[in-house]
Order: C-alpha cells, then structure tokens, then sequence
C-alpha cells in the first residue's frame, strides 16, 4: 500500500494534475479569504469554506480521474494485480494518494489562520471543524471519483462522470423539493452532501455527519474494489 | 514446480481456453508456440493470477493461485507482452517502486543495481522511461520481472519489436536464466523456441495439440524434407525427371518464375537424402538448375501437420488457418 501511495503522489507531481488542481483550488481559496474575510474585516471563515464546496465538486474528478483508468489503458495495472499484495490496499492506496493532494491544498488554511492572527484572535475551534468537514467531504467525494475511474478506461469520461455525479450531488437539495412524496424526499434530504457539510461550517461537529462521509467514503472504496475483482473475472 | 490442471477460460460464449493441462519441472524452460490468439497470453495471466479462469487450477510450487494468490505471486515475475511500465518516472524509480510492491527481502540499492546491470540499462538508469526505445522499455520490464529472484519466470513474446542484435542478447539473457529459473516464455516463432527452451507446448484455438521436447518436435517436422527448385527447360519434361527419381515422393509445380524458368516444390522421402540424384537427375536431362535450397519447416507448417494432419495441398489450407488463428 505504501508503495503504491508514494507512486501514485509522485506521479500527481511529476505531471501537472497535482500542481493545476492545487493552483486552481488555492486560487479560488484565496479569492474567497480576500472577498469574505479580508475585505469585511472578520475572522469569519465559514462562508469561505460555504462557496468551496461547488469548486471542490468539480476539482476533485481531475485528481481522480486517472486513478484506475489510466493503468487500465497501459495495462500498467498488471504491474499491482500480478504482485503480491490485496486488491484493497490497491485501492486504499490509490485512495490515500488523492486524499493527500487533497489535504496538500487544505492546507491553505492553516496560512489563512494565521493571517488572520495578526489580526484578532481566530476561532481556532471553528476553523479545525471547517478542516475536518472539508476533509472528510474530499474523502467521499474522492472515492466516488475513483470508483468511477475504475469503471472506464478514458480518463476525459471519467472526469466528465465525475463531474455530472458532482452537480446532481450539489442539486439533491432542490431534488428533494422537487418530490413531492414526503418520505423520498426525505431519503434524499438525508444524503444531500451540502446539509451534511454545511453543518461543519457553522462549527458543528456532529457524529451523524462525520459517520455519514465515512459510510460514503468505505461503500465507494469496497465498491471500487468489487470492480477490480470483477474484472479478472469477465 | 508448476502444475496446470483441466484449465478453461470462458468469454461469453467462446472458448479461449478448452482444458490445459500440463506441469513444468523445476528449472526447465518451457516454450509456449502458438499463433496470435491461441490462447498463450490468456494461460500466461492465469497463471500469474492477472485474470482468474473459468475452472480449473494452477499451483506454483505448492501454492494455488486462488486460494494463496500472494503465495504464488510472491514466486512469479511476469514479463507481460507489452511491459508493464509507468512511463513518467525513471527507471531506478520505477523498479524501486516494483521493488516495494513485490516486498522484496533483499539489499534494495545492491539488489537493483545488479538486475540493471544483468539487463544492460545501468547507462539508462536515470532516464524516464518516456524517452526510452522499445528494446530498452522491454529490458526494464524484463528487470522488473527480475526483481526478488522469483524461481518462476513468465515471459510472454519477449522478443517482439526488438532488432536482432537485441533479440540474440534477449535470447542468451533467457538462456543463462533458465539454469537457476523455471521459465515460460511464448512466441509464434518456431526458430526462437528451439533456440531457448527444453520443451515446447504448440497450443492452437485454446487446445494443447503437441507437448514434446524441442528437439523430438524438430525431428518429427523435418520427418518429411522439402526443396525449392528453379530449373531452365521444358516444365514438363522436368517434371516427369523429378518424379522418376528413387526418394522424391512429390513435386508440386509453380510455375513459370523468370523466363524459361520453372519453379519446382520436391517432396523426399524421410531418411534418405535425394540432393545428389536430383542434381545429377536434372544435369543428364540437359536442364539447368538456376536454384535450389532447402524449405524450412514454418509455424504453418507446424499447426497444419499437427491439426489438420499431413496433406498434399498446403496452399489452400493456409488462409483458413490465419483466419481460424486470429481471435
């Protein structure tokens, strides 16, 4: 697992993925911290880390896209699944690589608290449980892009894929409306990201929403796993 | 150390793979011949566990590929047609990557400069296998098969797209191999396995259709002996002096080649060498031979007699089989 994590982090930055996801996401951090904090005067980061979440739905299927689909169109998958090792730390290790880059980009934060403790104490409570959200979102996020990575061999379909299951993630709410049967529409309310994340924004740690990401989170990473197994099989 | 039991794969509705069997002794290097679709490549990633068949059962050296699949992994390194290399790192890079992936027990730094150096891509080392040519990227994954000093060694179509000063090189690397190595290589080309292995397995539409030591399939093809002819004169007065001669058992004609110049297919008789009389044959008769060699026995040759049995019309047979041949 190790090894498949330092190649696949290594391969994020010796092409330019890595570095146009991070400048992309930093871009807009950074936009967001200058409109929201700096121009207002506040240490309020919570509408930053609000308006982050349409960005980081279209960001996250460019880190993944290539996870599993590349190497099924090199065959460089034989590399992994001809050696001695479980098809499920294949997959956590890809996973964890994304998640990496991923957490390399939040860490953007870190320097926006900081700027603001030049200025008035931050909220650093507020601020680890927006971390924490962020995190845990990208995780799911991200192994629903990787799972949908391993079902093609286009890195472009993927990305697209991605990014399609991204906008219908970030329209369940009004979906939700939309139904009129009160006990779907409640079923889709429960799984709307947006409600879930959004909580951490305000601060809130609650145990539902951070077992909600996970849930999503380990059902992708099995999910993706079934796919690999199920291939040798066809 | 290998052993390969009742093996079927199953696309669909087609048969890749119609029951394989066999074993491979320790130390031996086995040649798997067969045309492009004959079911090589698919026994090669049974094997190593790359796709999983339909039944049946492969053990390496004690261990069964589904029910200990690290077990046996662990004892294979598997050089895969095209190899398998992540292009945007370097060579050093990516067989320590491999390294780690195999967990490898051994001095990592001393471990890989020794396979590079074995290989012959020391001076390379540090390039990204990008910018590398295709004899070079084919090293590193033969390096990569390398790494650990697995006691198996697959190798499917090692050979293909090198030039041949890199196939001979290729050919001995596989040769030294085998004395520590059992291997199982594959080709289509009849001369590259009788060049490197012990034994051959001629599989043909998902079927084994001969299992026999090299050099017993080599004396069973060349049983019947077969020469080209290019003689000046009249066809048929050729013809009828070619037939009349003790140990020709056919002559096919081919025509007109140059002018006044025919071209002669002559079949002898196993055993007996007729080289002398049909040259003297053709001298007393006031011909001229222009050419005469010997046809070597091709793959075509080899799966004509071996499934469809011995014939006259050879010719006709030929399209049927690439046909059959291509999946």
């Amino acid at each position: 697992m190790i090894a498949i994590l330092k190649r696949e982090i290594g391969s994020y930055f010796t092409s330019a993925i890595g570095y146009v996801v991070l400048s992309i996401f930093y871009f807009f951090s950074g936009l967001f911290f200058y409109n929201y904090c700096l121009r207002y005067q506040t240490s309020e980061l919570t509408y930053v880390f609000y308006n982050l979440f349409l960005i980081i739905l279209f960001l996250i299927p460019i880190l993944t896209m290539k996870l599993f689909s590349e190497d099924k169109k090199h065959k460089s998958d034989q590399t992994y699944l001809t050696a001695p090792i479980n098809i499920s730390s294949i997959v956590f290790g890809k996973f964890l690589s994304a998640v990496v880059v991923f957490a390399i980009g939040i860490a953007i934060f870190i320097l926006f608290a900081v700027v603001i403790s030049f200025f008035t104490t931050p909220a650093w409570s507020v601020i680890f449980c927006n971390i924490l959200g962020i995190l845990l979102l990208g995780a799911a996020l991200i192994s629903i892009g990787m799972f949908i990575s391993s079902l093609t061999e286009s890195q472009a379909i993927a990305a697209m894929l991605g990014m399609f299951v991204g906008l219908v993630i970030y329209m369940l709410n009004s979906i939700a409306s939309l139904v009129n049967i009160s006990w779907i529409s409640n079923i889709i309310y429960g799984l709307s990201f947006m409600s879930h994340y959004y909580n951490f924004t305000y601060g809130i740690i609650s145990l539902s929403d951070i077992v909600f990401f996970l849930t999503i989170s380990g059902i992708f990473i099995y999910l993706t796993a079934r796919v690999l197994e199920k291939r040798r099989w066809g | 150390m290998i052993e390969v039991k009742n093996l079927v794969k199953r696309y669909g509705n087609q048969n890749a793979l119609n029951d394989i069997s066999f074993t491979v002794k320790d130390g031996e290097v086995l040649g798997f011949l067969g045309p492009n679709g004959a079911g090589k490549s698919t026994t090669m990633n049974i094997i190593t566990g790359y796709i999983s068949s339909t039944s049946g059962t492969v053990t390496i050296d004690g261990c069964e590929i589904l029910e200990d699949p690290n077990g046996a992994k662990s004892k294979i390194g598997y050089l895969p047609e095209i190899p398998p290399l992540y292009i945007d790192m370097s060579v050093i890079d990516y067989l320590g990557f491999m390294f780690d992936l195999k967990k490898v027990k051994l001095p990592k730094k001393e471990h890989i400069e020794q396979i590079c150096e074995l290989v012959k891509i020391t001076d390379v080392s540090h390039r990204i296998i990008k910018n590398l040519s295709k004899g070079y990227r084919q090293r590193v994954g033969f390096a990569q098969a390398l790494l650990g000093n697995p006691s198996v060694l697959i190798l499917d179509e090692p050979t293909v797209g090198l030039d041949p000063k890199q196939i001979i090189e290729i050919r001995n690397l596989i040769r030294s191999l085998g004395k520590k190595h059992t291997i199982i290589l594959s080709s289509h080309l009849l001369t590259e396995v009788q060049a490197t292995c012990d034994r051959v397995l001629v599989i043909n539409q998902g079927k084994i259709v001969a299992d026999d030591l090299t050099n017993n399939l080599a004396v069973s093809l060349s049983g019947k002996r077969q020469f080209r002819l290019t003689v000046e004169g009249n066809e048929t007065g050729i013809y009828t002096s070619l037939r009349n001669i003790y140990g020709v058992s056919d002559v096919l004609k081919k025509g007109l080649v140059e002018k006044g110049c025919y071209q002669f297919i002559v079949e002898t008789l196993p055993d007996i060498d007729v080289r002398r009389n049909i040259f003297k044959a053709i001298v007393d008769a006031n011909y001229i031979i222009l050419g005469f060699e010997t046809v070597g026995s091709s793959l075509e040759d080899v799966f004509l007699r071996l499934t469809e049995g011995d014939s006259d019309n050879r010719e006709a047979k030929t399209p049927k089989k690439q046909k059959g041949g291509k999946k």
